[in-house]
């Protein structure tokens, strides 16, 4: 992988604006739904899923696929508007997030939508998946990657380090975590709550090659990946520098923008935002 | 039916612990089936799985003292299609990973055979804290999920091995200490499928895992009061062998369940509910009466806390009066 001509960047800017639109309309539409995680994540799901996972959308089973497991699955609309804009499914079945009978569950469902490779919610259990998808990689000699998102505050669960110690303990290279650091848990600031720094410390101590990069910038966001792709005896782990509901002023730095729908004026003014970084300078 | 029972059960009991079977049936199926995986959580040697690390070091994963993430791994390799194998004690595989079983095996549906061992007060000494009496309970409630209770090794072996032809998610309990090889080696076993070990006309007993020995033990003392008694070895609590349940209600009339587990959420429960649905008849419920163990031998421990042929002959008479 290298990284992204002009064009290609034009193109990520793009998808990564189209995303944070659906994902502001769909949790307003759902009256419900984690939007300030989702926003900020933005840049790196569009570099993620439209430049980086080896995967063929039509085909959701692949074998030789890349595997994406999304541990933090709050942020479940980035997943979705991710995956409907690569031709998962169409994309005018976002609108019915959270919505009876809808496959596009609260927090990602396998049974109910093919893509999924396990369902989460459930805080803290999606790194071990993703480790046991690296071992089973590893035995059955294949060459797939697997890419694991965690959040900074689920790290506060025992279960993040009982899989990164079974992570480095196997020096699975074939792994590459990101979690979103933005300082941000529903009750507050992650330091507040619960101290987590030195957090890259902490990984290093665990046995993990540890990246750290600006979430919101595309540069940083492809040498990560790339970094973490060529590592070789440790897993990777990149700890993005992102900011709650970025690009949008109001829910920077407030941790109700966590989990707290938009109401009418608040979409519309957060839609105003993003367009207007968009055309600012962003469009490239 | 008595070709279903060991030739010696009624002479010169032999005693085998149930844990053996998880050694056994893995490593004989790991000759054939490349799928499957052990994984354990630094039990190795108690819950067997030595049996299996021996034969196919590559295959076998000691996960550590790390039994939430040892459920989340297993989950992970059986979506890459590898089938595991995973074993350590009741109390943590069931308890302490509850949410994991939830969302990454019942939830997500994958092909993960989760076995327990030591569990029910029979593992004796170490107290409270290791003798697990609630998993039933905790597994059967979960949609998707199906609970095994084999009362011998020979069983144990048999529902270890039929398991691997059904996709999704099973919990198996066996237990830790010697019990009685109640079952013959061509006894037949089928998932959701109960075994009649004897026939009878006035009272059904209803019993899986090391209580089923109990039971045949408490129809010789009926005999002798000229009750006649059916034992059914329900060792598949989920799904309910709803066919036999009728049978026996219109035949017999009358219920006694036995499991080494709490009457609430176990064995007991089940049938009631089933009961109260279908052919209501009295039930009366041996097994833990809402308390916990204590250290203690196993046999004290059975005596006890009333889990013995007699105390399943006193609830017999009991519940005939109430027929």
């Amino acid at each position: 992988m290298t990284n992204p001509d002009s064009r290609t960047l034009r193109v990520l800017k793009e998808k990564a604006h189209t995303l944070r639109v659906d994902c502001v309309r769909m949790v307003h539409q759902a009256k419900s739904g984690h939007i300030g995680g989702s926003l900020g994540l933005a840049d790196i799901f569009a570099a993620l899923f439209f430049k980086i996972l080896q995967h063929d959308p039509s085909n959701p089973d692949w074998e030789g696929r890349d595997r994406f497991v999304l541990s933090n699955g709050h942020v479940a609309p980035i997943l979705y508007a991710s995956m409907a804009h690569t031709g998962y499914f169409p994309v005018e079945e976002l609108m019915t997030l959270r919505k009876l009978n809808s496959r596009l569950q609260g927090h990602p469902s396998r049974t109910n939508l093919p893509g999924i490779e396990i369902s989460t919610g459930s805080l803290g259990h999606g790194l071990g998946v993703a480790v046991g998808m690296a071992l089973a990689a590893r035995q059955k000699k294949a060459s797939h990657r697997v890419y694991c998102s965690i959040g900074d505050g689920e790290s506060q669960e025992g279960s993040i380090w009982e899989a990164a110690l079974s992570a480095g303990h196997h020096q699975l290279d074939n792994l590459t975590v990101f979690m979103d650091r933005n300082f941000i848990q529903i009750d507050g600031n992650t330091e507040d709550i619960l101290t987590m720094e030195p957090m890259a410390d902490k990984w290093k101590a665990f046995r993990w090659h540890v990246i750290e990069a600006n979430g919101n910038d595309f540069d940083d966001i492809f040498k990560a990946f790339d970094m973490a792709q060529n590592y070789k005896g440790k897993p990777s782990i990149i700890l993005f520098r992102t900011k709650l509901g970025f690009p949008v002023s109001f829910m920077d730095g407030v941790s109700k923008w966590h989990g707290t729908p938009p109401k009418d004026e608040e979409a519309e003014k957060a839609l105003q935002e993003i367009e207007a970084y968009y055309q600012g300078g962003n469009k490239a | 039916m008595t070709h279903y029972l060991d030739k010696d059960l009624f002479t010169q009991v032999q005693k085998k612990p149930t844990r053996d079977a998880f050694g056994l049936a893995t490593s004989a199926m790991g000759e054939t089936d490349d799928r499957i995986v052990v994984l354990t959580a630094d039990v190795s040697g108690s819950v067997r799985a030595n049996w299996f690390a021996d034969k196919f070091p590559d295959r076998f994963y000691n996960m550590g003292i790390s039994e939430q993430n040892m459920v989340a791994v297993a989950a992970g390799m059986a979506r890459e299609g590898l089938l595991p194998y995973v074993s350590t004690f009741g109390v943590f595989i069931t308890g302490r990973c509850y949410d994991q079983v939830r969302v990454l095996l019942a939830y997500s549906n994958t092909n993960v055979k989760l076995v327990a061992t030591h569990t029910g007060v029979t593992v004796g000494e170490d107290g409270v804290t290791h003798q697990m009496l609630e998993d039933v309970a905790l597994m059967q409630t979960l949609p998707r999920m199906r609970v095994i209770v084999p009362c011998d090794t020979r069983e144990a072996v048999k529902a270890l091995t039929a398991v691997k032809e059904m996709e999704g998610p099973f919990y198996i309990r066996l237990g830790r200490q010697s019990a009685p090889l109640v079952t013959s080696e061509e006894a037949p076993f089928e998932i959701g499928k109960s075994l009649m070990l004897q026939d009878g006309e006035d009272v059904t007993v209803i019993a899986n895992g090391v209580l089923v020995y109990e039971a045949l033990m408490a129809a010789q003392i009926l005999a002798e009061e000229n009750i006649s008694v059916r034992v059914l070895n329900m060792h598949t609590v989920k799904p309910l062998d709803h066919e036999a349940l009728m049978a026996a209600a219109l035949e017999t009339g009358a219920f006694v369940t036995a499991e080494e587990h709490q009457c609430l959420g176990g064995l007991g429960s089940a049938v009631s509910v089933w009961s109260t649905q279908n052919k209501p008849v009295p039930v009366e419920m041996v097994g833990m009466k809402d308390q916990f163990g204590q250290s203690g031998k196993a046999d004290e421990l059975l005596d006890y806390y009333h889990l013995r042929a007699v105390d399943i002959a006193q609830a017999v008479r009991k519940v005939l009066k109430r027929k």
